[in-house]
């Protein structure tokens, strides 16, 4: 490719567009005493602009190193990450993150856990005024805007998330990362966030690449799910394409049949293709003095 | 919970009434009962065994010598304040009276030179354990601060640390004493040299625990928030401002606690050797000049020293309440 090709805007919105967040070829490997373990070999990966990605597998398969190498917290062994075309080698607001536990600073309020973010990445482009309103925005935006003024151990968790989710969306970013958002929130509160995290989205259509371990939340949020395979070298499944309409309601889709086929799908790939090699039932063999205390002590 | 601690016997003549305000009795008996049992119980000890004691300045003294001894430490502080303002008052009629004579005259005014009191002598060594601990506090800090953010630095200077920690400040003394003598040479002083030798033993003793703690504390910061930081691009200034220094806040505290008790402890034995007037001088004086008082006297410091103590570390205790925001941290 020649440089010329690269300058000229036509072929750049023509491969921008193809390629909005492009995942090339990465490999990972972690040094260990006994040499490298290579947890990702040959992660390859295009995501569209306005894409919402889920990425699933069983624990340890490296999906979270796989989002915290587009983070740039991690860097790739080889392979790189392109974001609109200019390589990523180091973290930025451009690609926020939610991270699993909210990680909200724990002597700040919710306002000034937003603000952190907002001073930082907009300090030259907003006056003071426009600042407040623009966390005030997004704090609403995550129903939060009620509990502004409390400290992260003052809220529950489902709220500390809100706020890291709000904290993230404030930075504008062009691709917004979310390493299991809600996987430490009981089911009822996570049923509650997801249904928030897609009115956000339809409002916002942001460049979304979420971590999850949850089937229903995969198929339910995404435009497409990236499943991998068992570690080590972890690498992309199967890609399943969610072509369900939006806006989608989780009550109207338990009955429908292009839904659960694409459930049983994550699924079958999940506890078919890609089973644990461990045999579980075997590690969990009850241990015999237990059965006998038990009778002891009725 | 606290049922627990209330003995059998208390039980039984308490019982009825516990079941009306189980809890509200209960703490009351663990906030102030079971303290007012324990000292009772000390005090008896403390006078049985005092009276036989026999050293070269008379028995041991008990609780009672004791606190008689508060008392004339008392009277000869208001003595002594009353001679002062009598010394000021002669100064200032002599000076008027030469005023008249001659106009031009101006007067000498001359400060009191009298012994200080035991309660000017607390005053002293409040005044200098502060002062060295804020000195090792401004070193330490920064530094503690550095090394825990750079883990060559640490590895670096921790070995340094750990070998200068256990040193006592008797090891120091000689060793600061020399070096002051030889380089605070001036005229006009503005501090004594055994005030500055008394403040820099201080500071080298309560150095180490608040570079240990800081250090600690600033290299155990959860990763999560070192990533936010890292996703924010803070340059390193806002990182340790809005980041590093509220998240290990705990931690320094802690550090500035554990060396606010030793600067203290080792106030005492630094003002003996050093002869800075404050309460390790008083102790000193009091064991060289041997009256059948000393005694007392010197147990009545020993009381107050350890009383100072609690408060200043209760002190601390609440400044770490008002400033950190984990509540948790900041407990007994």
């Amino acid at each position: 490719m020649n440089l010329s090709a690269l300058e000229n805007p036509e072929f750049l919105e023509k491969n921008t567009a193809q390629a909005f967040l492009n995942i090339s070829q990465i490999d990972m490997v972690f040094p260990t005493d006994t040499g490298g373990f290579t947890a990702l070999k040959n992660v390859d990966l295009k995501i569209d602009k306005g894409e919402f990605i889920s990425l699933i597998g069983h624990s340890g398969c490296g999906k979270s190193t796989v989002l915290n190498i587009v983070a740039g917290l991690y860097q790739a062994t080889k392979g790189g990450i392109l974001l609109q075309n200019k390589e990523v080698n180091e973290p930025g607001p451009e690609r926020a993150v939610v991270f699993q536990n909210h990680s909200l600073l724990p002597w700040l309020t919710a306002y000034q856990n937003v603000e952190l973010a907002v001073k930082q990445v907009f300090n030259k482009t907003m006056s003071k005024g426009e600042m407040k309103e623009w966390i005030e925005y997004n704090l609403k935006l995550v129903h939060m805007d009620h509990a502004m003024f409390k400290r992260p151990d003052e809220i529950s968790g489902g709220m500390k998330q809100r706020v890291g989710i709000a904290r993230a969306l404030a930075m504008q970013p062009e691709v917004l990362l979310m390493d299991e958002p809600f996987g430490a929130l009981d089911a009822l509160t996570r049923a509650h966030m997801q249904d928030s995290l897609m009115e956000i989205q339809n409002e916002l259509n942001n460049t979304v690449i979420m971590i999850t371990h949850d089937v229903d939340e995969a198929v339910l949020l995404s435009d497409r799910i990236v499943m991998m395979t068992n570690g080590p070298e972890a690498t992309v499944g199967e890609i399943l394409d969610v072509k369900l309409e939006r806006p989608r309601s989780r009550l109207s889709l338990a009955k429908d049949i292009e839904y659960n086929r694409l459930r049983s799908e994550v699924l079958t790939f999940l506890y078919e293709k890609q089973r644990k090699v461990e045999n579980i039932s075997s590690k969990a063999v009850t241990p015999k003095s237990i059965p006998r205390k038990r009778v002891s002590t009725q | 919970m606290s049922l627990t601690t209330v003995n059998a016997s208390q039980l039984t003549v308490t019982k009825q009434v516990m079941k009306v305000s189980k809890n509200v009795l209960s703490k009351i008996t663990n906030a102030m009962l079971l303290p007012v049992i324990g000292l009772t119980i000390f005090l008896f000890l403390w006078s049985i065994s005092a009276q036989s004691i026999h050293t070269s300045l008379g028995t041991f003294p008990g609780p009672n010598a004791v606190v008689k001894q508060f008392s004339s430490l008392y009277i000869e502080h208001v003595a002594e304040r009353e001679k002062a303002e009598a010394f000021y008052q002669r100064q200032e009629k002599r000076n008027l009276a030469k005023q008249v004579n001659n106009p031009n005259y101006v007067g000498k005014i001359r400060a009191y030179t009298g012994k200080e009191t035991f309660f000017d002598q607390i005053l002293t060594s409040l005044f200098t354990v502060t002062c060295g601990f804020l000195v090792a506090a401004i070193i330490a800090i920064p530094l503690g601060i550095w090394m825990g953010l750079n883990k060559r630095l640490n590895s670096a200077i921790n070995p340094i640390v750990q070998i200068f920690k256990p040193v006592s400040p008797l090891a120091w003394l000689p060793l600061v004493t020399m070096v002051v003598s030889a380089l605070y040479v001036s005229d006009d002083p503005m501090v004594s040299k055994s005030f500055l030798t008394s403040l820099i033993t201080v500071s080298l003793c309560s150095l180490w625990p608040m570079v240990i703690n800081t250090s600690i504390g600033v290299s155990s910061i959860d990763s999560d928030l070192l990533n936010v930081s890292k996703v924010l691009r803070l340059p390193t200034f806002t990182h340790i401002q809005k980041i590093v220094l509220p998240a290990s806040v705990p931690m320094i505290f802690t550090g500035m606690r554990l060396s606010f008790g030793v600067a203290w402890m080792v106030l005492i034995a630094a003002e003996m050797l050093a002869q800075n007037p404050g309460l390790g001088k008083f102790v000193w004086d009091e064991f060289q000049n041997g009256s059948s008082d000393s005694l007392a006297r010197i147990m009545a410091a020993v009381i107050v020293i350890g009383f100072i103590g609690f408060l200043l570390d209760r002190a601390m205790l609440e400044l770490q309440r008002k400033v950190s925001w984990d509540k948790s941290s900041a407990s007994v």
